[in-house]
């Protein structure tokens, strides 16, 4: 599913559920008359961009650290030829929830988040072990803003 | 129509409350659990998701709204994959800013149109001089390198260098999860 599949209605849809659901007893049913149409089929469309992969989740978008947990950014400068070896090796770690490749001599810079605050130094420990590679830790000092909104 | 009629648009450079939120209790984590892969897509989605966890919905809808309120839950919402929504070119832009400055210039950064994340990190000299990093989603590179140059106007001779590193291959994404034996912590 891509933007060519999406009418007016879906756009509209989009945009205004990234700024958020409301919550009251009938969220959608709320939504769906600012949009001008029927609940079921907000609902419809919801779940169809959904399974379609034109939205990658719908829901409660958690703070890491305010659920008392730990979450850093972390970087490594990986040889070429050694890239898919350590790829997998970091992936393999169940507290990297996102990993992506950069244009940079730093060109693996993934998401660490760990049930504690004070499990990222084990996590870190880790991945330098298997990888044999620094890691360059990069936790936030503080945050000016959080708000991911793409407007179709 | 306008998606400023959106029934919980934040009001322009909303922040997110101040408040100490630790101390979720056992109910707020099984609420946690139940939706940290999404909300039930159902008219009623509180009792839905009350009916797993053994609470009546108008309860999950109030610990929602509390946890809301903490900041726990920034907000509830829909993500879109990037690339689907044609925001082919996502760039990490990091700069070198004036310790004295970077301050009030992330919070102005921040404010401008296109940046969805915005945060000061610590440097790793002599490798890495850069201390503010701010997320730019374009069509194209040339979008994100305009946008760039917002940013570098604004930062003026506060920022001695910077870069944009362009996300080239997503090697893994999942959401944040808390497990469940933690949950039963």
């Amino acid at each position: 599913m891509t933007l060519e599949d999406l009418d007016a209605v879906d756009r509209r849809l989009i945009n205004c559920l990234q700024e958020g659901l409301p919550l009251e007893p009938r969220p959608y049913a709320a939504v769906a008359e600012t949009l001008g149409i029927a609940e079921g089929d907000l609902l419809y469309r919801l779940e169809r961009l959904r399974e379609g992969g034109v939205l990658s989740r719908f829901g409660p978008m958690y703070h890491a650290e305010r659920l008392g947990g730990g979450l850093t950014l972390a970087a490594l400068a990986v040889p070429e030829a050694d890239y898919e070896r350590v790829t997998q090796v970091v992936n393999a770690f169940p507290e990297v929830a996102h990993n992506y490749r950069r244009e940079h001599a730093l060109n693996m810079w993934f998401v660490l988040a760990t049930e504690t605050p004070e499990a990222i130094d084990a996590a870190i420990a880790g991945i330098e072990a298997a990888t044999g590679l620094p890691v360059y830790n990069m936790p936030k000092e503080e945050e000016f803003h959080v708000r991911l909104h793409l407007p179709v | 129509m306008s998606v400023s009629t959106c029934p919980s648009r934040p009001a322009p450079g909303g922040e997110l409350p101040e408040r100490d939120t630790r101390g979720l209790d056992a109910a707020d984590r099984a609420i946690v659990l139940a939706t940290q892969a999404g909300l039930p897509l159902v008219p009623d989605p509180w009792g839905a998701v009350g009916r797993e966890v053994g609470l009546d919905g108008a309860e999950v809808l109030e610990r929602m709204r509390a946890m809301q309120e903490r900041g726990v839950i920034r907000r509830v919402a829909a993500v879109p994959n990037h690339y689907r929504l044609g925001y082919v070119a996502n760039g990490m832009t990091v700069w070198d800013v004036d310790d004295a400055e970077v301050e009030r210039l992330g919070r102005e950064v921040a404010a401008i149109e296109g940046v969805s994340h915005c945060y000061r990190r610590p440097r790793h000299l002599p490798h890495w001089p850069y201390n503010l990093f701010a997320m730019l989603h374009g069509h194209s590179r040339e979008e994100v390198e305009r946008q760039a140059a917002v940013l570098r106007e604004r930062l003026g001779e506060a920022c001695r260098d910077h870069r944009i590193l362009y996300s080239s291959r997503i090697l893994k994404k999942t959401g944040l999860r808390l497990s469940r034996r933690a949950g039963q912590a």
